[in-house]
């Protein structure tokens, strides 16, 4: 199994947080990770994405140029990836501030309304982990368990009283997904 | 096995070099590289090993400042970018010609000049033709994952000691920025004040003892007959490093026609490429230098009996290429050999490698 994903929103989202949560749950699985960010000038309000694969062999390019999954949190992402997909491939995004929503029929589609979610929920913040637990629905890459080992190792100790917040918010993005188109069909 | 953690590389650079009883670190911040001197300020090594870490005011302070440690026998350590290798390189060509160890990172960005931050490749010919002035030669380690920064930590400095001569790592911001499942080594006291007498007693400046003859640091030799006679010994120092110490992978060469040389990132990209050749029924391997001086000629001769062409995959404009051409040349061979680069901190995919080879090789 591998599975060569890309997260790209904006800066300030959790874009990168989310996928490094996401590598070390892999490490906490037993298997390869590779972490690759768009590092730069970037700030707050940009775009920001990152290259994570989790994969049972040694991982090859960190670098690709298309992609089993591609998590999308706004527009400019979006008109940057979706065609940068595997033809068969899955893509998840959040509509929130989607003007053009995707149009291709040769991947699956999902949609996680995650910043409407993490409002309601009282803390905007775990709104990268509603989208996180979405993308699990869909792609079991690593188990709930090893997601919250993830999360330990990736968590500096003052912050492990928060993982309990974290991991309602992954199960509250795997029950609120909704599927907009399958290619399967 | 060591402790598993996700890191980048260049937060690898400081944890190994913690680990592996690192005497010294001086610095000087640039990007993609500040977080080595970052995790190690964090880290405070001077309260658990007693480790140095510095920020001085330049980087010719740097270097300067690793050549006066490296003297006294201490296993000391700088890193930058290229901008900051080029100003410490006069400071390289003097620790070179006062026959120290020392491990040097250049955690390279596309230039030339400021450039940007992105990843490249593009030092190659300063890493390994020299960079400063005078007949001089680094061992030059080139990284190809977080766990070889890791790695590459401790073996750069026991090349340095076994010559008594700088080593490099040459990475870019790719693996410097990039994390990966890594195992770290374990930790290994830092020597002791009678263990550096031990190794480095007669030429390192401890101390002077009665009856000792006395220790002298210079690259100066105003006599040119026994400047010359060093430059002698420098060139019998390299042969040997070229004949002990040339280190390399070949990737599915044994049924190859063609075959990609590429180190670095630019390798893991091409690892790819394979993949993706080979089941288009193109028989491509993939040859990684993992020293670029001493280069893998040898290994490259003896592809060039069998193989119909060579394309040299670099994040630059064609550097590592003239040294191909050479090891080619040099065995007799006339095979085809090109050059496929990105510069100004592009990184090639994997894609655009196999179609590259496709229009130059069939």
């Amino acid at each position: 199994m591998t599975e060569e994903i890309i997260i790209a929103g904006f800066g300030g989202q959790g874009v990168l947080s989310m996928g490094k949560i996401l590598a070390y749950s892999g490490i906490m699985e037993g298997k390869e990770v590779t972490w690759f960010p768009s590092y730069g000038p970037e700030m707050r309000g940009g775009t920001a994405n990152v290259t994570i694969i989790v994969s049972d062999v040694k991982i090859s390019s960190p670098v690709l140029h298309e992609y089993d999954t591609a998590i999308i949190l706004n527009q400019q992402s979006m008109d940057k990836f979706e065609k940068m997909i595997k033809p068969g491939g899955t893509l998840l995004y959040d509509p929130n501030g989607i003007i053009y929503p995707p149009k291709r029929k040769d991947i699956d589609i999902y949609m996680v309304e995650a910043t409407k979610t993490s409002v309601e929920m009282g803390n905007p913040k775990v709104f990268n982990m509603i989208v996180l637990g979405s993308f699990l629905k869909i792609k079991t890459v690593v188990t709930l368990d090893n997601v919250e080992k993830g999360l330990q190792k990736s968590l500096p100790e003052r912050y492990h009283d928060l993982i309990k917040l974290n991991i309602d918010a992954i199960k509250k993005g795997q029950e609120i997904i909704e599927v907009v188109y399958s290619c399967r069909n | 096995m060591g402790e598993l953690r996700l890191m980048k590389g260049n937060e690898v650079l400081a944890e190994a070099a913690i680990r592996c009883g690192c005497d010294g670190y001086f610095g000087y911040p640039i990007t993609p590289q500040s977080e080595v001197m970052e995790t190690l300020m964090a880290s405070e090594p001077w309260n658990t090993t007693g480790m140095v870490v510095l920020q001085a005011e330049s980087e010719v302070a740097v270097i300067n400042m690793v050549y006066g440690a490296a003297g006294s026998g201490k296993k000391v350590m700088a890193s930058s970018s290229g901008p900051g290798i080029s100003l410490m390189s006069e400071g390289i060509s003097y620790i070179a010609g006062a026959e120290l160890p020392c491990l040097i990172v250049n955690v390279q960005r596309g230039g030339p000049g400021l450039g940007t931050i992105q990843p490249s490749q593009a030092d190659y010919f300063q890493a390994v033709k020299g960079g400063g002035h005078g007949d001089y030669k680094m061992i030059v380690l080139a990284p190809a994952s977080v766990q070889e920064m890791n790695d590459f930590v401790d073996l750069g400095f026991e090349l340095a000691f076994k010559y008594r001569n700088p080593a490099m790592i040459l990475t870019d911001g790719a693996i410097g920025q990039m994390m990966e499942k890594v195992e770290l080594s374990d930790y290994k006291p830092r020597n002791t004040v009678d263990e550096i007498e031990k190794i480095a007693g007669n030429w390192a400046t401890t101390g002077k003892k009665p009856g000792n003859r006395r220790n002298v640091v210079t690259s100066l030799e105003l006599d040119s007959a026994r400047m010359e006679e060093n430059n002698l010994r420098f060139q019998q120092k390299y042969k040997k490093m070229e004949e002990e110490e040339c280190r390399f992978e070949e990737i599915l060469c044994s049924d190859a026609e063609y075959v990609i040389v590429a180190y670095g990132t630019s390798s893991r990209v091409c690892q790819k490429s394979l993949e993706i050749a080979r089941s288009k029924g193109f028989k491509v391997g993939l040859l990684r230098p993992i020293t670029l001086f001493p280069f893998p000629k040898k290994a490259i001769a003896k592809l060039a009996e069998k193989v119909k062409g060579f394309l040299s995959v670099e994040m630059n404009a064609g550097q590592m290429i003239e040294d191909i051409k050479m090891s080619v040349y040099e065995a007799g061979k006339n095979v085809r050999i090109e050059h496929f680069g990105r510069m100004g901190g592009i990184i090639p995919t994997p894609g655009e490698v196999v179609d590259e080879l496709e229009q130059k090789f069939s």
